[in-house]
C-alpha cells in the first residue's frame, strides 16, 4: 500500500465534478483500491456520493491510500490528480 | 387535410410528426412483490436506460457548450451507478418492494444526507441526486422525463407551458411549436423565437389529441399549421422553407460588420438569454453582448433556493465565455406569471401588480443579497452590469444600491475580488418609472426598457391574455412616447439607455427607436443580424424629423 497526505485548496473541497472525474481516473487502473481517510472516516474513492457526503472542504488534510497492481504509479498519478483538483 | 389557424409568433415552416407534451405523473405506486430477482432486473435496466439517455444528454451539451457542460451529466451518470446507492435499492427490493417505491425511498434518503451537510454547495446536490432517481423513476413507471420521448424529432403540442416546463425541455428533439393558449409574449413563443424555430399559439380546440403521431407542418409567419397536407400544400410550404434557408443564410454573411447606419449612427445590438447554455447561440448569430440576463433559470430549475456559489458559478461562466463583452445580469424577478414553490408566496388576486420581483428582493433581502454577492464575485471574471427589474420608485433604487454596498464591504472584508467598474441600471417597465425616469437617472448608470410590461401597465392589458390581441399594441403612441421620454432623460444625465422587450426586434420600430437615440437594443440571438440589416440600411438623418413629428402630434396610429 502507498499512501499520501493532501491538504485541500479548492474553494468548494471536493465536490461533485471533480469527484466524478475522479471516479473516472480510478476505473482506468484495474485491480486498484483508493481509499480516502480524513479523521477516523474511510471511504472508498469510487463511492462518489460517500466521498462527497464526507464534506471534505478547503483547508482540510486527508490521507489518500493506494492499493494494487502499480500501487506505486498510480499513486504518483493520483496524487499529480488531487493536486489539480482539489 | 386538415388546417389548424393560430397566431404566428416566431417565424419558419417545419415538419414533423405532431407530439402532445407529457407532464410527469408525480404518484408512485407502493407495492409488495414477490418475485424479488425479476424486480431487481427490473431497476438494473431502467438504471442503464437512465444511464443512457444521461449519456446522450451529456454528449448533446458537449456539442452545445463544452465539456464542462458534459461533464454535469457524467456525474450523473456516476450518481446512477453509485455502490451504495445501489446496495441501498437491491436491499430494498429484496425486501419485497417494488423498483420505483424503493428509488423514490433510497432518493430521499441520500437527498437527505446531502440536505443536512453544512456546506451550501453540497446541501445543493440534493438536487442532483433527486434528477437522477427521478429519471430512474420515470424510466421505471413509464412517465416522461423532460416532456419528450421520441427517438425523431417533433412538432410538440401543448395547452401552455410552464417555464420550468421549457427549461427542462429537450430541445434538440423540437422542431416546432404549437400551443392552445398563450400570447405572443408567453414564455413558450419567447423560447421558439430564441430557438430560431417556428410558434404558433392561441389554436385552441383546434388542436385534438388524436392527431398525436400525424404529420403536420406549421408556418409560423401566417399562424396556420397544416395536418396531413396534400402534395401541392406540402410543395408550396417546402419552397418556403427553401426561401428561408436562403435568407438564413444571406443573413450569416452580415456576421462580424458594425451596425453602423447610412449616416453613421451607431447602435449596439446586445441578446436577450435566459440560460448559460444560450451564450454559444449568441456568439453564432454575433450578439454584441447580452442585453439581459434573465436570472430565473437559476430559482426554476432547483428545487429550493439556489446557493451562493452555484449562482456564482452559472454568471462566471456565462461571464467568462463572453470574453469581456458587456453582460447585463436583471436580478430574480419572479411573481406574476412565474411562479417558485419554495418561495411560498400567497396567493394574489392579482399577481402582475402583487409581489414580484425588486419588490420581494427589497421585502426579503437575505434572498437579494445571496444573489448580489454571487453577481459581484463574479463581476471579478467580465464586464457586468447588474439590472433591477419593476422599478416605481427612486427609494427602492436607493434601497437596493445599499444593499449593493453592503455586500461590495463584506467581500472587501473578506478579501474576495470584485470588479469595481460593475454598472447597476434598472428596467423600465413601469409607467411610474418612465414618468420619473429624469429623477431616477441620477441615480444610475443606466436603463433598459422592458416593452413587454411597460405595454401591459401602460395600456392596461394583460399580456397573458390571448383575447386581448388587438388591444395589447406595444406600437400605441403611449407607449412610445413614454420611450422617448426615458431616452431624452437618460441622455440629459449622461446615461445609456437601451430596450430589451420583444419590441427591440420589431423592425417596422428600428427607424423610430433609432431617431429617438436608443443606445442598445437587447433581443433574441437569432434576430441580432435581421435587425444589424436594417439598421445598414437606415438613414436617421432622412428619417427623424418625420417620425419625431409623427409621435409629438396626432399622426401614429391611435
Amino acid at each position: 500500500m502507498k499512501s499520501f497526505d493532501y491538504t485541500i485548496t479548492d474553494p468548494v473541497g471536493i465536490h461533485a465534478r471533480p469527484a466524478g472525474i475522479l471516479v473516472k481516473e480510478i476505473k482506468t487502473y484495474p485491480g486498484v483500491t483508493v481509499t480516502v481517510t480524513k479523521g477516523d472516516k474511510s471511504v472508498n474513492a469510487l463511492k462518489l456520493m460517500a466521498l462527497m457526503g464526507m464534506g471534505i472542504k478547503q483547508g482540510d488534510t486527508v490521507t489518500v491510500s493506494v492499493e494494487g497492481e502499480n500501487e506505486d504509479d498510480v499513486a504518483t498519478k493520483i496524487e499529480e490528480f488531487f493536486k489539480t483538483y482539489f | 387535410m386538415i388546417t389548424i389557424q393560430g397566431k404566428g409568433v416566431s417565424t419558419g415552416v417545419a415538419a414533423g410528426p405532431l407530439y402532445f407534451y407529457q407532464r410527469v405523473k408525480s404518484e408512485i405506486a407502493r407495492t409488495t412483490v414477490t418475485d424479488t430477482d425479476a424486480e431487481w432486473q427490473r431497476f438494473k435496466d431502467a438504471q442503464a436506460k437512465a444511464i443512457d439517455q444521461l449519456g446522450e444528454l451529456a454528449e448533446k451539451a458537449r456539442a452545445e457548450a463544452g465539456d464542462e457542460a458534459a461533464l454535469l451529466f457524467e456525474t450523473h451518470q456516476m450518481m446512477a451507478e453509485d455502490l451504495d446507492y445501489e446496495e441501498a435499492i437491491e436491499e430494498g427490493i429484496k425486501g419485497g418492494t417494488n423498483a420505483e417505491a424503493v428509488v423514490s425511498d433510497v432518493s430521499v434518503q441520500f437527498a437527505e444526507m446531502f440536505a443536512t451537510m453544512e456546506d451550501a454547495y453540497m446541501q445543493a446536490r440534493a438536487a442532483d441526486v433527486k434528477d437522477v432517481s427521478g429519471r430512474i423513476i420515470a424510466i421505471l413507471t413509464g412517465a416522461v422525463q423532460g416532456g419528450i420521448d421520441s427517438d425523431v424529432p417533433v412538432i410538440l403540442a401543448a395547452d401552455d407551458l410552464a417555464p420550468s416546463e421549457t427549461v427542462q425541455l429537450d430541445k434538440s428533439k423540437i422542431l416546432g411549436f404549437i400551443t392552445e393558449g398563450g400570447s405572443g409574449s408567453s414564455h413558450t413563443a419567447i423560447l421558439a423565437r430564441t430557438m430560431g424555430i417556428p410558434a404558433i399559439i392561441g389554436v385552441g380546440t383546434q388542436l385534438k389529441s388524436e392527431y398525436a403521431g400525424r404529420d403536420v407542418i406549421v408556418d409560423g409567419a401566417t399562424g396556420t399549421a397544416v395536418l396531413e397536407p396534400d402534395v401541392e400544400t406540402r410543395a408550396r410550404l417546402m419552397k418556403k422553407r427553401e426561401e428561408q434557408l436562403k435568407t438564413l443564410e444571406m443573413l450569416a454573411q452580415l456576421k462580424g460588420k458594425e451596425n453602423v447606419t447610412k449616416d453613421g449612427h451607431s447602435v449596439r445590438i446586445y441578446c436577450n438569454i435566459g440560460n448559460p447554455e444560450d451564450v454559444h447561440t449568441v456568439l453564432t448569430n454575433d450578439g454584441g453582448g447580452i442585453g439581459l440576463f434573465r436570472s430565473e433559470f437559476l430559482y426554476l430549475g432547483c428545487d429550493d433556493f439556489p446557493s451562493e456559489d452555484y449562482q456564482f458559478e452559472a454568471y462566471k461562466r456565462v461571464l467568462t465565455e463572453m470574453d469581456g463583452k458587456e453582460v447585463v445580469i436583471r436580478t430574480l424577478d419572479i411573481g406574476a406569471d412565474k411562479q417558485i414553490g419554495y418561495f411560498n408566496l400567497p396567493q394574489e388576486e392579482n399577481p402582475a401588480m402583487g409581489n414580484r420581483a425588486l419588490r420581494i428582493c427589497l421585502n426579503r433581502p437575505e434572498i437579494f443579497r445571496t444573489q448580489l454577492r454571487a453577481l459581484y464575485r463574479a463581476s471579478a471574471y467580465g464586464k457586468l452590469c447588474i439590472m433591477f427589474p419593476m422599478v416605481t420608485s427612486v427609494w427602492e433604487v436607493r434601497e437596493a444600491k445599499k444593499l449593493c454596498e453592503q455586500v461590495k464591504k463584506e467581500l472587501t472584508s473578506e478579501g474576495i475580488a470584485y470588479a469595481d467598474d460593475v454598472q447597476v441600471g434598472i428596467m423600465i417597465e413601469t409607467p411610474a418609472a418612465a414618468i420619473m425616469s429624469d429623477r431616477l437617472a441620477k441615480e444610475v448608470d443606466f436603463f433598459s426598457c422592458g416593452t413587454n410590461d411597460l405595454t401591459q401597465y401602460t395600456l392596461a392589458c394583460d399580456r397573458q391574455n390571448s383575447d386581448l390581441g388587438r388591444f395589447f399594441d406595444p406600437h400605441h403612441p403611449a407607449v412610445l412616447r413614454l420611450l422617448k421620454l426615458v431616452a431624452d432623460n437618460a441622455h440629459k444625465n449622461g446615461i445609456w439607455v437601451g430596450i430589451c422587450g420583444e419590441l427591440g426586434a420589431d423592425l417596422q420600430l428600428t427607424e423610430t427607436f433609432l431617431s429617438i437615440g436608443i443606445d442598445e437594443l437587447s433581443v433574441s440571438p437569432r434576430s441580432v443580424l435581421p435587425l444589424r440589416k436594417k439598421v445598414l440600411e437606415t438613414n436617421v438623418a432622412q428619417c427623424r424629423d418625420k417620425l419625431l413629428g409623427d409621435l409629438a402630434s396626432d399622426q401614429t396610429q391611435i
